[in-house]
């Protein structure tokens, strides 16, 4: 999408929500108060931290390629495999749907597939720029609870998985 | 968002991050560095709408549900089958988590238990439903079919672990 195709789009949303607003005052007017306050909080927790996380991912893309991650993905097992592969996945890089093709050729590249499977779920749940955010919106303990948990449940996935699925046909497209 | 001191700590650790960050990459490449803001932008003007959008149906829903009802159906006396319906809810949708968390706070904030929010954040960033068709096609069915099921799975244990200890 172009920028300009963006900007239209923002300002169509916004004057819609403005539009909404006005009834909202206008037939609510008891209410309309409280969500004002409530909508501005938020906009302020927004902008306070939004625009350093996009900047961190920006700079992520850049000096981060993907084709990097692949080539240390791929090479190391054993624990370090593990943890390098945990590593790698909460980098700040792109979405899911980027993360597939790259697991992908590292099985048929026949990667360790607890260590892909490690990285899918760390990428999926645990990266960086994500964690910040959870942090700010709803709170460091819970965020460090998830973290330690969901790192725990990744790596049993991971072993499970190996154990379920090894020796078998994986039926990976080539 | 219940401490707001604590808000402001992580928002400096972040903001000081980037501007660190940003300095070192300008040192080494001003054309990359560059590139990086303008991915930085081109994905603000993406998620704007979206953003927005949240702000807006979280002021929507502080001024329209009670805190009671909000309790009532996410609050301290959830079942399992709460618990798993947030898990499902999560597993199905396609929301990008820096919309998602902002929801979710605000949720916490009016009154939800951590518990459902935990499990609906969990399988919202491990399972993902509308994605399956590309896993399969990348990892094949074996393996989308063990690391969807076991996420799912492990998110509820892991939200219940977390609604003990938080």
């Amino acid at each position: 999408m172009k920028t300009k195709s963006k900007l239209t789009k923002i300002l169509k949303i916004i004057i819609f929500w403005l539009v909404i607003a006005f009834l909202f005052q206008r037939f609510f007017p008891e209410r309309f108060p409280l969500a004002q306050e409530m909508s501005s909080r938020y906009i302020k927790e927004m902008l306070m931290i939004f625009p350093a996380v996009l900047v961190i991912m920006g700079l992520a893309d850049v000096w981060v390629p993907t084709s990097l991650v692949k080539k240390y993905l791929g090479e190391k097992s054993g624990l370090k495999g593990k943890i390098f592969s945990f590593f790698l996945g909460t980098l700040p890089t792109g979405p899911m749907y980027i993360a597939f093709p790259i697991a992908g050729e590292l099985l048929r590249k026949k990667a360790s597939l607890s260590n892909v499977i490690i990285f899918l779920g760390v990428w999926a749940s645990l990266k960086i720029p994500q964690l910040g955010v959870e942090i700010q919106f709803i709170g460091l303990k819970f965020s460090v609870l998830r973290f330690i948990f969901t790192s725990i449940s990744i790596l049993l996935i991971s072993s499970l998985m190996e154990k379920i699925i090894k020796g078998e046909n994986l039926e990976l497209n080539n | 968002m219940t401490n707001l001191g604590d808000n402001k700590i992580v928002a400096l650790i972040i903001n000081l991050t980037a501007l660190i960050l940003l300095a070192v990459s300008f040192k080494y490449s001003t054309k990359k560095s560059k590139k990086a803001l303008k991915i930085a932008l081109n994905k603000g003007l993406e998620l704007a709408p979206a953003l927005i959008s949240i702000v807006a149906v979280i002021g929507i829903i502080f001024a329209f549900l009670p805190p009671e009802v909000i309790r009532n159906y996410l609050g301290a006396d959830f079942n399992l089958i709460q618990v798993a319906a947030a898990a499902l809810f999560g597993a199905v949708m396609m929301i990008p988590s820096l919309i998602a968390l902002p929801l979710a706070g605000s949720l916490i904030d009016a009154g939800a238990s951590y518990t459902p929010v935990a499990a609906f954040i969990t399988t919202l960033t491990m399972v993902g439903f509308v994605t399956i068709p590309v896993e399969i096609k990348e990892l094949g069915k074996k393996i989308t079919f063990y690391r969807n099921f076991f996420a799912l799975i492990f998110a509820v244990i892991i939200s219940f672990l977390i609604g003990v200890f938080m």
